[in-house]
């Protein structure tokens, strides 16, 4: 909050720190809340329009939900970066990239939940020395193949078992074509992660705590951003939309897929929401569901702000594509 | 300076998903079966920021220990190093050196301060009946109870998916709100939640009988009633409604879990 002189990341500050007589974070924080307090008088009066407290329900509901997953992704992150030593991820992956991107797609499997916990530890899993593929195939299958999604998915098509195995291989091949794109074409100076809080010379304890109040207050903050703007699509996107393009076999597929990056369900709950969508096929039903977990609105911005802008411009859009295809290709062998 | 305020923003996270858990306004919003994962959430933030105060205050009282040094000068570089990088890459929303952190305040005062209702009429009128087949085509028989108490889905599930027949010529009472169709149609209904509300969907049943003359749209009832074998088109999506032919109307207060799952 403070405006310091701009520095590059490892230099140290050499210019004597200006402590005294500024306004800190802190006093803003303290004005902000005593404006809080004030404004609780009036401001549930002020808001009276149906569509703005709707939308302001959808908008803490999506933060609401997430932040379990937040907190565990932040949590496993953190221990990530001060408990496991880089060693051990040299040992754990195969050594040569084209293989430890499938394998790292595949270890998708063990994280519980949605996507919102999968960033923060991706990141980590970047700094910590695993090739930036495998770490990339890993943020995009575990919110996808993992036991909780495929169980409800199962239970949302009870009819249709397809389905399931659908959404695993579909969502693995992307994961894994994705990782194996960024080896081919995927350039370092894209991947700017922000420069976090230096973790050298603090105890195990301190980093922990360090990295955790880092990764919770970041991935929040661009949870709050995407929850917000995928809360206004969804209030205002009217249902007959849908129903125009729901006929036609390509824009179906295309329809749904972008249905699935703006409405920003939790990858838990988005099989219900693609089970109602009955005037869709079933390739792409699929679409939303593989897309869905693997790039929208609130996962573009946690995105942006864990890697940088320069590589979520690139990377959602690359990713959206490559999931279209793959859902089109495992639809056509399925039904 | 910062760390402090990133930890007292954490503490008023955690403690807002502490406070609407154990209030019982976090049904608004998520499905019920999330409330123990909502209060473990919030009592990890409420310990991350409470042992990081503890920590930058123990620092603040022994500037001179060098430990503590190496840690002041490493928070102060990645503080002054994020600030460079929101610069050169923009992705920052807003004023350069602007902390993320700080959005975080948003949804905790909106919840604090507005505590927006639950999904209802306004969402339900836009969207069509989004009723699920079972798994199993065997329906239980209803439990005891005259009128029995079922959910709104229950009672749509088994009109439409078992014709009706679990339900026979029982008397039955189910809640929701009203909305009204085309052609002077009411409509009982109710938010169906997987996950959170952004995936709520209605479900609709269509009101046959005698009902109050000042039925006013958007009010919850609880209706009485039997299973009438005819269904009705969704006026949104064109699925089957299902009716029940009232005999009974009574006004009741939004319930604290407004959403069937």
């Amino acid at each position: 909050m403070t405006l310091t002189d701009r520095q590059r990341p490892g230099e140290v500050a050499a210019a004597p720190r200006r402590r005294p007589r500024r306004i800190g974070s802190i006093e803003v924080l303290a004005v902000l809340l005593i404006l809080a307090v004030v404004a609780r008088t009036w401001l549930p009066r002020a808001v009276r329009s149906p569509r703005l407290l709707e939308w302001m329900t959808v908008f803490v509901s999506i933060v609401v939900q997430a932040m379990p997953f937040v907190v565990l992704g932040t949590v496993l992150s953190a221990t990530i970066t001060a408990f496991v030593p880089p060693s051990f991820f040299a040992r754990a992956l195969p050594r040569r990239p084209v293989l430890a991107v499938p394998v790292a797609g595949v270890a998708g499997v063990v994280l519980p939940g949605c996507e919102c916990g999968s960033v923060p530890i991706a990141g980590a899993l970047v700094r910590r020395g695993v090739t930036p593929a495998a770490a990339l195939a890993f943020l995009l299958s575990a919110p996808a193949i993992n036991p909780v999604v495929l169980a409800s998915t199962a239970v949302a098509f009870p009819g249709e078992p397809g389905m399931v195995v659908g959404r695993l291989v579909a969502s693995l091949a992307t994961a894994v074509a994705m990782g194996w794109l960024w080896l081919r074409w995927g350039r370092d100076e894209w991947l700017r992660p922000p420069a976090r809080p230096d973790l050298e010379g603090l105890s195990r304890w301190g980093a922990f705590l360090t990295a955790c109040r880092h990764d919770a207050t970041q991935a929040g903050g661009f949870l709050v951003v995407g929850a917000a703007t995928a809360a206004i699509l969804n209030v205002l996107v009217p249902p007959r939309w849908l129903d125009t393009v729901a006929g036609h076999p390509v824009g179906s597929v295309l329809a749904l897929a972008v249905l699935a990056v703006v409405l920003t369900l939790c990858s838990e709950a988005d099989a219900f929401v693609a089970a109602s969508l009955t005037q869709f096929s079933l390739t792409a039903r699929l679409a939303f569901l593989v897309v869905g977990p693997m790039v929208d609105l609130k996962l573009f911005a946690m995105q942006a702000g864990a890697f940088g802008r320069r590589f979520a411009v690139r990377f959602a859009p690359a990713t959206v594509a490559v999931g279209v295809a793959m859902s089109v290709a495992v639809g056509a062998l399925l039904w | 300076v910062r760390r402090e305020a990133q930890s007292l923003v954490l503490l008023l996270v955690g403690g807002t998903l502490i406070k609407i858990a154990m209030a019982g306004t976090y049904a608004r919003y998520v499905k019920v079966g999330l409330r123990p994962y909502l209060l473990a959430a919030g009592a990890v933030l409420a310990l991350v920021a409470v042992a990081s105060l503890a920590q930058a205050l123990r620092a603040h009282l022994r500037p001179a220990a060098a430990g503590n040094a190496g840690d002041d000068r490493g928070a102060g570089q990645g503080h002054e190093a994020h600030h460079d990088h929101d610069h050169d890459d923009g992705h920052g929303h807003g004023q350069r050196g602007l902390d993320v952190a700080w959005l975080l305040l948003v949804p905790v005062l909106a919840l604090l301060l507005v505590a927006p209702p639950p999904l209802g009429p306004s969402a339900a009128a836009r969207s069509g009946t989004a009723l699920t087949a079972p798994a199993s085509s065997d329906f239980t028989p209803l439990p005891d109870g005259d009128p029995v108490r079922v959910s709104l889905v229950d009672y749509a599930t088994r009109a439409v998916y078992d014709k009706g027949r679990s339900l026979a010529d029982r008397r039955v009472a189910v809640s929701g709100f009203v909305l009204a169709g085309e052609g002077g149609q009411w409509y009982l209904a109710r938010m169906v939640v997987a996950c959170c509300a952004a995936d709520a969907r209605p479900v609709k049943v269509a009101l046959a009988g005698d009902l109050p003359a000042d039925l006013q749209p958007g009010g919850w009832f609880e209706v009485t009633g039997r299973y009438l074998g005819r269904t009705a088109k969704d006026e949104v999506n064109a699925e089957a409604v299902p009716c029940l032919r009232v005999e009974a109307v009574r006004p009741i207060a939004t319930p604290a879990q407004p959403y069937e799952s």
